[in-house]
């Protein structure tokens, strides 16, 4: 059993080292760069060097803000982020698992024609939704606030979150729901204590999925809140990155802060995420 | 008992009536609303409803009518068709690389898996912000990004203008090339989770026959495990084609329209053309030619995925 030297081995290593390097490249220029200080990132021959010293002033610029300059700290927009991605998450996981539910044990007549209608809403390019959306937010006093994006991000939700729950649901034996109508049972009973006990990694899978896409997303966010007080992170970080004076060292700091909390669930609970995006090519 | 149950049938359909009924307006009906907009004479802030037949496609079209907004709609179309090309290209290729290599009973796959797929759990808006200042090419003098690590390993043959060089080789912008590799950096780990899930699903005894066969390693592959893949390769082609098709955050952040819409797509012109332009008609008819390309793609893929289903 010694371990031999395998030329053909030492290649498959060699290349996944090769590639893993590639792809931090942009790693490396997110931490190098949000560590220097702006004299730092000026001086074009130390551009790929690494920081002189831990310099945390870009972060506080980025978080805070240079109000002297003009430059709106981020704070406000992470935690804008937070309050959009996190009850928009929770009540598109709770409609897709109802809607799961129904669509796998409770097929109703024209079902399979309604589901996939459903599915389409979450392929659509959004461009094709975004005036009537803005006008009528507007109609209905949610023009320009975050609970219009809220309600934006519930509703186109609703195709992808419902898709996970029925491929979930459609795992659980039929028998075991028939016993416990036999027992009497009703359609909430069932819910309550057969389907949804069983349903903890599919909000799992679904509750990081729904985080991690609203928390990202961009078009609906800059086109329904104008006010840079309300909004969410991404468009904040577009606009910091858009402004005339750029400072690359600040930033590189922001969109390590805008990236820091999906990259924070993905680390921990890669397994679900990969669960989630593979789920998004509709067979489960 | 009978109409228990059929009380609890209603509930049941009650209770997913709201989301039919929301989705039915906020996609199907905002679908008709915008098409209704294409073929008005909006075109300003104050909505105008008149009904000007395709006048709005046709501009954007025609060579003669259009104008600029033709010149720019045909070099989007073109950008994004040779987007999709080379990032379609780019990710499946990769990703097939790296789900074989991992496949390989590697030590330390779960970083390296790690690694490739993280870029999927950020934003396109960070990705663009990093990509942008990596492929910054700066000025002959004071060159930036890649044009300064070129330069200072001495291949300054290989310095150009990156995503600001207007160049067109046919159709193609060469400005495209630092987008779709950023692109295809933040989506090679998802084709590489589908096809490192498909290459987990097929039976080790199926390889193992393929071996005793007289089968190399290589052959293996080729005659045993590529056969099986082909339908994930059709779902990848298909999901990343589509995002393709409507991409817009990432140009937008990284690159926008480009020195002479090198960098163009259409969504990039419907944003700017109906928030920044007000011309709301122009740009309901251009993201009405955005759907429809995209459900070109996806309606036989649904269908396709709902028989397979039914014959599961």
């Amino acid at each position: 059993m010694t371990a031999r030297f395998n030329p053909a081995r030492a290649a498959v290593y060699a290349l996944l080292v090769l590639f893993a390097l590639i792809f931090l490249i942009p790693v490396y220029v997110l931490l190098s760069s949000s560590l220097k200080t702006f004299a730092e990132v000026q001086d074009l021959s130390k551009l790929w060097s690494l920081p002189q010293g831990l310099n945390l002033e870009s972060f506080r610029a980025a978080w805070s803000g240079i109000p002297e300059k003009g430059l709106r700290g981020l704070a406000p927009n992470l935690l804008n982020s937070f309050k959009l991605t996190i009850p928009a998450t929770i009540i598109s996981a709770m409609l897709g698992s109802m809607n799961g539910y129904v669509l796998s044990k409770w097929k109703f007549r024209g079902a399979n024609v309604v589901f996939p209608l459903m599915l389409f809403g979450m392929f659509i390019p959004y461009q094709a939704v975004l005036v009537p959306l803005t006008i009528t937010l507007a109609r209905v006093g949610l023009g320009g606030s975050l609970w219009g994006l809220i309600l934006v991000h519930v509703v186109y939700g609703i195709p992808i979150t419902t898709l996970i729950f029925r491929n979930y649901y459609t795992e659980v034996p039929n028998e075991m729901v028939e016993a416990s109508r036999i027992d009497g049972a009703g359609f909430f009973g069932i819910y309550r204590y057969i389907l949804f006990p069983l349903s903890l990694p599919g909000f799992v899978v679904v509750i990081i999925w729904q985080f991690t896409n609203i928390w990202n997303e961009f078009l609906f966010a800059v086109t329904t809140l104008q006010k840079p007080e309300l909004q969410p992170i991404t468009v904040a970080l577009r606009n910091l990155s858009g402004s005339q004076i750029k400072e690359w060292n600040v930033v590189m700091a922001g969109a390590i802060i805008a990236a820091v909390p999906t990259l924070i669930v993905y680390i921990i609970m890669g397994r679900y995420f990969i669960r989630g995006l593979l789920a998004g090519s509709v067979k489960g | 008992m009978n109409s228990n149950a059929r009380h609890e049938r209603w509930i049941a359909f009650a209770m997913i009536l709201p989301s039919i009924i929301l989705l039915a307006i906020f996609v199907y009906g905002f679908i008709g609303w915008t098409g209704l907009v294409s073929v008005s004479k909006w075109d300003g802030i104050q909505p105008d409803y008149t009904f000007v037949g395709l006048d709005n496609y046709r501009q954007l079209f025609s060579r003669v009518a259009g104008g600029i907004a033709a010149t720019r709609f045909y070099t989007g179309l073109w950008n994004t068709f040779f987007f999709t090309i080379f990032f379609l290209l780019l990710c499946v290729g990769f990703g097939l690389l790296l789900a074989i290599l991992l496949d390989q009973k590697v030590k330390g796959e779960g970083i390296f898996r790690t690694i490739y797929l993280f870029p999927m759990a950020i934003s396109f808006v960070v990705t663009g912000v990093v990509w942008q200042w990596i492929f910054a090419p700066g000025t002959e003098s004071r060159p930036r990004g890649i044009n300064a690590l070129l330069g200072q390993l001495g291949l300054e043959h290989l310095k150009w203008g990156w995503y600001t060089d207007p160049t067109a080789i046919g159709p193609f912008h060469v400005a495209l090339i630092p987008v779709f590799i950023a692109a295809a950096w933040q989506m090679i780990g998802y084709t590489m989770a589908m096809y490192l899930a498909g290459l987990r699903a097929i039976p080790d005894d199926l390889r193992e026959a393929g071996r005793v066969d007289g089968a190399s390693g290589i052959g293996v592959y080729r005659h045993i495990v590529m056969p099986l893949l082909r339908p994930i390769t059709f779902s990848a082609l298909i999901v990343l084609g589509h995002i393709s098709l409507k991409i817009f955050d990432l140009i937008y952040t990284m690159t926008g329209k480009g020195p002479a819409f090198a960098t163009d797509v259409p969504g990039i012109f419907m944003f700017e053309t109906t928030f920044q332009g007000n011309h709301y008609a122009q740009g309901a008819a251009i993201s009405v030619i955005m759907l429809l390309m995209v459900a070109l793609v996806i309606i036989p893929y649904l269908i396709y995925s709902f028989r397979q289903e039914v014959e599961l």
